[in-house]
C-alpha cells in the first residue's frame, strides 16, 4: 500500500485480502480495485474464489487479514447491512429473493434504508409515513419500468421463471440506490436472449445511471463485451488484471484455463 | 385483481385496503353489526365475541412474529400472563386507573418479550420454538414464586374496569370498551404488515441472508417483532383479567383446554394463513367458534355416550384441534386468508372462472 487509501479515487479498493476455511484457502493476498465509472468482471475457473471475493465485500465473509475500502471509508469490520446502507447492493448466484412477496414489495422492502418514518408512524399509516410510502412506490415503478418488468409487478416472485426472478432480484439490488452494484453470474443458467436483455440492462444501469458494476460471469463472450477491466483468479490468487486484450493474451490465464503447454505425455494420438 | 371497471389512477388508490363501493358498503355494515350487537344478541353471544376479541389480540401479536416474521413463538400465553398480572397488580396495588394499567401491561409484556428475544439473532426454528417454551415455563414459574405480589397459585382478583366514575361492571358495557380496542389493534397490525418494519419482517422470514444485505438489521428487527408480539399479548392479558374477574396461573397455561394456550394460538395462525392479518382473524374465528362448538357438545356426549364422560372435554377439542390443523396443513398450508383470494379473484372473474 503505497499511500492512504482515501484519498484515492476508487469507490472500492479491495486490500491484499486472505481468507481462509478451516484448513482451506480461499483468498491468497487479493487485491483489487474498482474506479468511479468501471465495470470490472471476475473470472476464473470453478473454486477459484469469485464468490469468496464477493461474499468478502460484502460482509458475508470476515477475511483474516487484509482491508475493504469503499468510497474512502474502510468497512473491513461493518456487517453487510451496514455497507449495504453505505450503498453496496449485490444479487447472488442462486437467486435470493423474498418468495413470499411481490415484485412491487420485494422492491419496496429494498427502499428499507432510504425510508426515514419509524413504525409508530408506520402502524398509523397517516402523514409522514403515507407520503413517504408513494414517494417511493414512485421510485421502485421507475425501477419496474426500467427493467421492463411492469407484467410481473403484483406477481409472487416464488412463482415467476428463473429469467425473471434474476431480473427482480436486479431491480431489487437497483432498488437500494446503489454506490457500487456486484452481481455474482447474473447471466447463468439464461438462454442468448435472456443474456442479450441483461447485458443491455447492465450496460444501461453503468451508462444512464452511472453505477460501476462488478460481475462475475462465465459466459467469455459477454465478460470481454461489456467489461472495462476484467481480473481472473486461480486458486484464490489473483493471476491477472487488466483489459479484456490483456488478459487474453496473458500466459498465466491461458494455463488456468487450457491447463499446461507442454506436450501430452500420454503418447496415444486420436 | 381489480373488480372489473375499478380502475386506479394514484398509488394511493392502488395502496388502499378498502377500495370499491362495494367493500366500504361492507365494511359500513360489518362495523355497525359488531357494535350493535349486544342490542338483540343474547349474553352467551356477547361474552364469547368479547373473549373472542381478547384472542383476537393476542393472535395479531403472533402473527407478526410467527407470520410475519418467521419467528416461531409457543411463548404468547406467558406474555397474556404478564400483561393480565401486571394491570391486575397495578389497579389493585397501585390504584392506577384501568386506561394507564392496560397500556402498562402492553410495555412491560413488551420488555419482557424483549429479555426472550434476545437469543432469537442467534437461534433458529426448533430451537427458537425451544427457547420460547422455557420463556413460557420461566413467566408462569415467576409468576407462582411471586405470592406477594401475585398471590401466588392460587391467583388474584382483577377488578372490574372502570374510567373516571364509570365502571364497567357487565359483559355488555365491557364489550363497548373491549371491541373497540380490538379494531384499533386490529388497524394498527394491518398497517404494520403494509409499510415499512412489516415488510422488513417479511423479509427476514423469506431470506434473512439476503434482508441483510439489503440493509436491514436483523437483530433489531427480530426484537421489535417480538416486542411487538408481546406488547399485544399483554393487551391482551389486560383485557382477559377483568373479564375473568379473577387470575391464576392456570389461566396462561400451555394447555388445549386453556382458551389462550399457545398451542391453539399458533393454530389459529396457521389456520389462517400465516403473514396475513385477514388470516389472523378468519383463524381466530374458525377456532374459536370450534371451541364454542366443543363446549356446547360436551355436556351433550357426556350423556349420550356414558362411557366418553371421563375423556371430556379437554380431549374431545384436542381431537378437533389436532384434526383441524392437520387438514389445514394437508389441504390448504396458506390458510384461510389464502382460500378468501382464491374466491375472490374467481369472483371477479366469473362466468370466466370455475
Amino acid at each position: 500500500m503505497q499511500q492512504p487509501e482515501t484519498t484515492r479515487k476508487s469507490t472500492l479498493a479491495v486490500d491484499n485480502i486472505f481468507l481462509s476455511f478451516g484448513g482451506i484457502q480461499a483468498l491468497k493476498g487479493v487485491s483489487l480495485e474498482v474506479g468511479e465509472k468501471e465495470i470490472v468482471a471476475i473470472i476464473g475457473p470453478n473454486g477459484a474464489g469469485k464468490t469468496s471475493l464477493l461474499n468478502s465485500i460484502n460482509g458475508f465473509y470476515r477475511p483474516q487479514k487484509g482491508r475493504i475500502f469503499f468510497n474512502g471509508l474502510e468497512v473491513t469490520n461493518l456487517s453487510s447491512h451496514r455497507r449495504a446502507q453505505l450503498g453496496l447492493a449485490r444479487t447472488f448466484q442462486n437467486i435470493e429473493l423474498y418468495t413470499g412477496m411481490t415484485t412491487l414489495d420485494n422492491l419496496m422492502a429494498a427502499r428499507h434504508i432510504h425510508m426515514k418514518y419509524n413504525f409508530l408512524w408506520g402502524a398509523l399509516y397517516f402523514g409522514k409515513a403515507h407520503d413517504e410510502e408513494i414517494r417511493h412506490r414512485r421510485v421502485v415503478e421507475d425501477i419496474i419500468d426500467f427493467l421492463e418488468m411492469e407484467a410481473i409487478r403484483k406477481k409472487v416472485v416464488g412463482a415467476l421463471p428463473y429469467g425473471k426472478r434474476k431480473l427482480v432480484e436486479l431491480g431489487r439490488a437497483l432498488a437500494l440506490e446503489p454506490k457500487l452494484l456486484l452481481l455474482d453470474e447474473p447471466m447463468a443458467g439464461m438462454n442468448t436472449e435472456e443474456k442479450e436483455d441483461m447485458a443491455r440492462f447492465i450496460l444501461d444501469i453503468y451508462e444512464e445511471k452511472g453505477i460501476p458494476v462488478v460481475l462475475i460471469e462465465h459466459d467469455m463472450g459477454v465478460v470481454m463485451d461489456i467489461a472495462d477491466k476484467v481480473v481472473v483468479l486461480d486458486f484464490g490468487e489473483k493471476i491477472a488484471d487488466g483489459s479484456s486484450k490483456e488478459v487474453k493474451s496473458n500466459p498465466r490465464v491461458i494455463k488456468a484455463y487450457l491447463g499446461e503447454e507442454e506436450p501430452a505425455q500420454t503418447g496415444t494420438k486420436v | 385483481m381489480l373488480p372489473c371497471g375499478t380502475f386506479n389512477e394514484t398509488y394511493a388508490q392502488d395502496m388502499a385496503i378498502v377500495r370499491t363501493r362495494l367493500q366500504w358498503g361492507l365494511f359500513i355494515a360489518v362495523m355497525v353489526g359488531v357494535l350493535t350487537l349486544p342490542l338483540y344478541a343474547s349474553g352467551y353471544i356477547v361474552s364469547t365475541t368479547i373473549a373472542t376479541g381478547v384472542t383476537l389480540i393476542a393472535v395479531l401479536g403472533l402473527a407478526i412474529v410467527t407470520g410475519y416474521c418467521g419467528q416461531f413463538s409457543l411463548g404468547q400465553a406467558g406474555f397474556i400472563g404478564v400483561g393480565a398480572y401486571t394491570s391486575a397488580i397495578l389497579m389493585t396495588r397501585y390504584n392506577m386507573p384501568f386506561l394507564l394499567a392496560v397500556p402498562a401491561a402492553g410495555f412491560v409484556s413488551a420488555l419482557v418479550g424483549l429479555i426472550f428475544a434476545v437469543p432469537s439473532l442467534r437461534i433458529k426454528g426448533f430451537y427458537l420454538v425451544m427457547v420460547t417454551i422455557g420463556a413460557h415455563f420461566i413467566i408462569i414459574w415467576t409468576i407462582v414464586h411471586l405470592p406477594k405480589l401475585t398471590g401466588g397459585a392460587d391467583g388474584m382478583v382483577a377488578p372490574w374496569a372502570s374510567i373516571g366514575g364509570f365502571t364497567f361492571d357487565s359483559d355488555i358495557k365491557y364489550y363497548y370498551f373491549v371491541i373497540p380496542v380490538v379494531i384499533l389493534m386490529t388497524f394498527l397490525a394491518k398497517n404494520i404488515g403494509r409499510t415499512r418494519a412489516g415488510r422488513a419482517f417479511v423479509a427476514i422470514r423469506d431470506n434473512d441472508l439476503a434482508a441483510e444485505v439489503m440493509g436491514i438489521n436483523l437483530f433489531s428487527y427480530k426484537m421489535l417483532a417480538f416486542a411487538m408480539s408481546a406488547f399485544y399479548a399483554g393487551i391482551a392479558g389486560a383485557l382477559w383479567g377483568p373479564f375473568l374477574g379473577r387470575i391464576s396461573p392456570e389461566h396462561f397455561s400451555n394447555l388445549v383446554s386453556v382458551p389462550l394456550g399457545a398451542v391453539w394460538l399458533l393454530g389459529m395462525v396457521i389456520i389462517g394463513g400465516t403473514g396475513s392479518i385477514l388470516g389472523a382473524v378468519l383463524g381466530t374465528l374458525f377456532l374459536r367458534v370450534l371451541q364454542e362448538i366443543v363446549s356446547a357438545m360436551t355436556p351433550i356426549v357426556a350423556t349420550q355416550f356414558p362411557a366418553l364422560e371421563r375423556f371430556a372435554p379437554a380431549t374431545f377439542g384436542g381431537i378437533l384441534f389436532g384434526l383441524a390443523v392437520i387438514v389445514f396443513l394437508i389441504a390448504e398450508p396458506r390458510g384461510l386468508s389464502h382460500r378468501w383470494e382464491i374466491f375472490k379473484a374467481s369472483y371477479r372473474l366469473w362466468p370466466f372462472s370455475r
